[in-house]
């Protein structure tokens, strides 16, 4: 009654959960022109679209990539055989369990008509599953914890689905073993099966079970003589042979038989085989009930990732079914960390300590956005900044295991986020190159322009009106800026200046101006000598240091060595840092 | 020969042919490359916000390249100059050396100094040399004319990067010359093609680029030539988007020397990836079949 009301609770909560998360592919939307399409429009393309690719040569394509990638994960072998070998163990163990032995009076029972649990080749392949499974959960725990894979991080969905699936097995081998010593199980057995009621012949029974079957009686120990066992041995053939294998091909729970000997007449009076099974079935119902919102619900999602990616286009396929697909895609990636590894900026973590640099980390910051939870100034700003601190070499987009595609769901939510007004920093960097060539593909509907906003946000006074209108304090206030410029070691040569212009003469930037002041501010021999001076809000206010390409024609040729462009760098480099104190402390006041 | 190949982060989305030419020319020219999977940004891009993401990502490829005891070859200016200017600091500056590999020691890494970082005009000038190459030259340019493009992370700042006299470098030219074609003499040779400030203040430096192609038109080039991925950027997909807002006067395509080279040694153009310039640079092979002309 438990057993059922348990099962049918957890597999209602198992569909509505599963119903929710698909739901959710159809309603929420990233893009920008995918807002407009509706919830209906967006399923029946979503079904027309599969109907066409089934009865299409593309049903080769699917089924290549479904061996190849989905049962076989070459692309995962590829990467790491260590990590392929763990997810191996717990894919195919945990499947083949589930099905031969969860599903066993549904699956095994109708492919095999004389099917027992505790007969042969089921008895040894039971435990040779677990053991795969917790294998490769061990595989898991080594690689996260003691090999420290860089940049993989364990988050408690992670943990979750490593505890559930131990507990599940543990908990198995647990159970056969308790049953297998237990006395009361025997008794039970015997009564229900036996067909000898003879005093002398059940305890002879007993003997064989006691001597090669692992049960531990409180009335009889071994040795036995010869003659028992033989007698024993013909009422076992008679009664249990046809249901009962030797408990040694299920050598994992017969190994912890063996050890829990000392303690089984104990554990059997504690009724513990009924407790394990209670823990057994439990764990099993609340994985199965979690499943749509943990980390397994890749089982479903990958596969579709993998194969939708295989057989859609980004520019042919219907807008409809890419808004959906990239749904799909944030519950198809399972958190492995591959992207986070291989990322070519991911290193940068360890100084800009912004989860969202990583893209692994990206996933679960950009599930929150698209359900619609409502973002503080500042998580806008770092998942603004993990999106901006991206290359946009496509690396991530290559290795992902699931076959997502990583970096259009970077470009989308970029793209959405930059509209909320807040500024980002390094869109005033060459970061921002990509964005300059794609602009075409983005929306045109009139937003705050991101570089007009970071720029708004470093100069001190907002955007200065024209340096010819400035007052200035007749003492500069002294806030310890000349010696935050020692960076670099060429960082603290402003000093030198003796103001003779070269910089500026050999400047590409003010020659491209006929009257340079107005556009760029403050010239580059002037930034030097303000420096020099101690004017640093002068310095801050000039957009010269966020026109200056780098090119360092003004270092080249100074006769004083000062190293004015690579000053400049650390000039802006603290623009940041001071522009960031001061948003912190608006968003707290 | 061999290398560690630091390809830019560019070069796999909008510069394929880049890698294409470069693993086609450096092949004919009998050096090998190694490409290492965990190579990651130059961190040339991180420059204007975090000096020390800078250092770090520099170093951490610099690292890579030391563990294989290999020096390291890029093909971009910007992984160039980055990289020795983070070379020259990590052996300047003890302290950050340590804070460096402190966080790289996280990743079973060092940097001690022991490798360079390389770029490719500099192996095919310095380690190849001019006459190995001219001895490989199977089908010469005729009649063509170049403006050599040298832009700024390569010759600049002198100290530090090393490559060739900063006023008056004639490497690059050299390199070029080599193929058949001529060097044209151009006003803005040394310059910046613009592309630092592209997506942050485009008129800016769409007007840089603008006044390059002017000046580089005026000389009578037929192509400009250059070996940066940032460079071949802008000439090509910026330079596009000049000429679809401010008119087409002064167009001229740019072509990835390793192209050029290539083409004159006589490897396929499809291998060189000619077709994927978006200003298309096919004319070319033109100033290569008029020599086999003359010649039958």
């Amino acid at each position: 009654m438990f057993f059922t009301a348990a099962l049918y609770l957890s597999l209602a909560i198992f569909c509505l959960g599963l119903i929710y998360k698909v739901s959710t592919w159809f309603r929420y939307s990233l893009g920008l022109d995918s807002k407009s399409i509706s919830t209906p429009a967006r399923i029946f393309a979503a079904l027309r679209g599969i109907t066409l690719t089934l009865f299409s040569p593309k049903l080769f394509t699917l089924l290549k990539v479904f061996v190849l990638d989905v049962l076989l994960q070459v692309k995962v072998l590829h990467q790491d055989f260590l990590k392929w070998a763990m997810h191996m163990c717990i894919y195919y163990g945990f499947t083949l369990l589930l099905l031969m032995h969860g599903l066993d009076t549904i699956v095994t029972s109708a492919l095999f008509p004389e099917y027992y649990s505790t007969i042969n080749p089921f008895l040894f392949l039971r435990d040779f599953f677990g053991i795969l499974v917790l294998l490769g959960v061990g595989i898991a725990l080594y690689r996260r914890f003691i090999l420290k894979v860089p940049r993989l991080r364990t988050s408690p969905m992670d943990l979750y689905a490593i505890i559930i699936l131990a507990v599940i097995m543990f908990s198995g081998f647990l159970l056969e073993a308790t049953k297998t010593t237990s006395y009361s199980k025997f008794q039970e057995m015997v009564e229900e099966y036996t067909i000898a009621t003879d005093e002398e012949e059940l305890r002879s029974l007993e003997a064989y079970w006691v001597a090669k079957f692992g049960v531990v009686s409180p009335e009889i120990k071994g040795p036995f003589d010869a003659k028992i066992l033989k007698a024993g041995k013909e009422a076992h053939e008679m009664s249990c042979l046809q249901c009962h294998a030797r408990p040694q091909w299920g050598f994992a729970g017969y190994t912890v038989a063996t050890i829990s000997k000392p303690v089984a007449l104990l554990l059997d009076r504690a009724r513990a085989s009924t407790i394990l099974w209670y823990i057994h079935f439990l764990a099993c119902f609340v994985g199965l009930a979690y499943l749509p919102f943990s980390k397994m619900f890749h089982i479903f999602t990958t596969p579709l990732s993998l194969l939708a990616n295989a057989v859609m286009e980004e520019e042919k396929s219907d807008p409809a079914n890419i808004a959906t697909l990239q749904m799909l895609e944030l519950d198809a990636c399972m958190h492995c960390g591959t992207c986070s590894a291989q990322c070519r900026v991911g290193v940068v973590f360890e100084e800009i300590r912004n989860v969202n640099i990583l893209p692994s980390e990206k996933i679960p910051s950009i599930k929150g956005f698209v359900a619609g939870k409502t973002l503080s100034s500042q998580e806008i700003r770092n998942i603004q900044e993990g999106l901006f601190l991206c290359t946009n070499c496509y690396r991530c987009t290559v290795v992902c295991p699931a076959g997502i595609n990583l970096q259009q769901l970077w470009s989308n939510v970029r793209e959405s986020l930059l509209k909320k007004g807040e500024p980002e920093f390094f869109v005033l960097s060459p970061l921002s190159l990509y964005r300059g060539l794609m602009k075409d593909s983005f929306d045109k509907t009139p937003h705050p322009d991101p570089i007009e906003l970071a720029l708004r946000a470093v100069y001190p006074e907002g955007i200065p009106v024209s340096m010819m209108d400035r007052t200035l304090p007749l003492v500069p206030k002294d806030n310890g800026l000349s010696s935050k410029l020692y960076a670099s070691v060429q960082a603290n040569t402003f000093s030198h200046c003796y103001r003779c212009v070269t910089c500026t003469n050999a400047c590409p930037v003010v020659r491209n101006y006929k009257t340079p002041i107005e556009f760029v501010g403050l010239l580059p021999h002037q930034i030097m000598h303000a420096a020099g001076m101690g004017l640093w809000e002068l310095v801050f206010s000039s957009k010269m240091l966020w026109d200056c390409l780098g090119c360092y024609q003004c270092q080249e040729h100074c006769p004083q060595g000062v190293c004015v462009a690579d000053v400049f760098y650390e000039l802006k480099n603290i623009a940041i840092v001071q522009a960031r104190e001061k948003l912190a402390k608006e968003t707290k006041t | 020969m061999k290398f560690v190949m630091l390809r830019c982060c560019t070069t796999p989305i909008v510069l394929q042919q880049y890698e294409w030419s470069t693993n086609a020319v450096l092949e004919r020219l009998d050096i090998e490359l190694v490409d290492v999977e965990e190579l990651g940004c130059c961190g040339y891009p991180l420059r204007n916000v975090n000096f020390r993401a800078y250092v770090l990502s520099s170093a951490r490829n610099l690292a890579l390249s030391e563990s294989r005891n290999l020096d390291l070859l890029t093909v971009c200016n910007c992984c160039y100059g980055t990289m020795r200017h983070v070379e020259h600091l990590l052996k300047a500056d003890g302290s950050i050396r340590k804070e460096i590999n402190t966080t790289l020691e996280k990743e079973g890494l060092k940097y001690e100094g022991d490798i360079q970082p390389k770029h490719i005009l500099q192996v095919l000038y310095d380690d190849v040399g001019i006459e190995t190459i001219r001895e490989k030259i199977v089908q010469p340019f005729n009649g063509l004319r170049i403006a050599t493009h040298y832009g700024c992370r390569i010759l600049r700042p002198s100290k530090i990067v090393q490559f060739d006299k900063p006023n008056s470098p004639s490497k690059f030219d050299e390199l070029v010359e080599v193929t058949g074609a001529k060097s044209v003499d151009w006003l803005k040779k040394h310059e910046c093609c613009g592309s630092p400030l592209w997506g942050v203040n485009e008129e800016l430096s769409l007007d840089l680029t603008e006044n390059k192609l002017k000046h580089a038109r005026k000389s009578g080039a037929d192509f400009l030539c250059v070996a940066c991925s940032y460079c071949q950027i802008q000439f090509d997909h910026v330079q596009k988007i000049l000429v679809s807002r401010r008119g087409p006067e002064h167009q001229l395509p740019s072509i990835l020397y390793p192209q050029l080279l290539g083409l004159s040694l006589g490897i396929d153009s499809e291998i060189l990836g000619l077709h994927m310039n978006q200003i298309s640079i096919n004319d070319i092979e033109y100033y290569l079949l008029d020599k086999a002309a003359s010649q039958s």
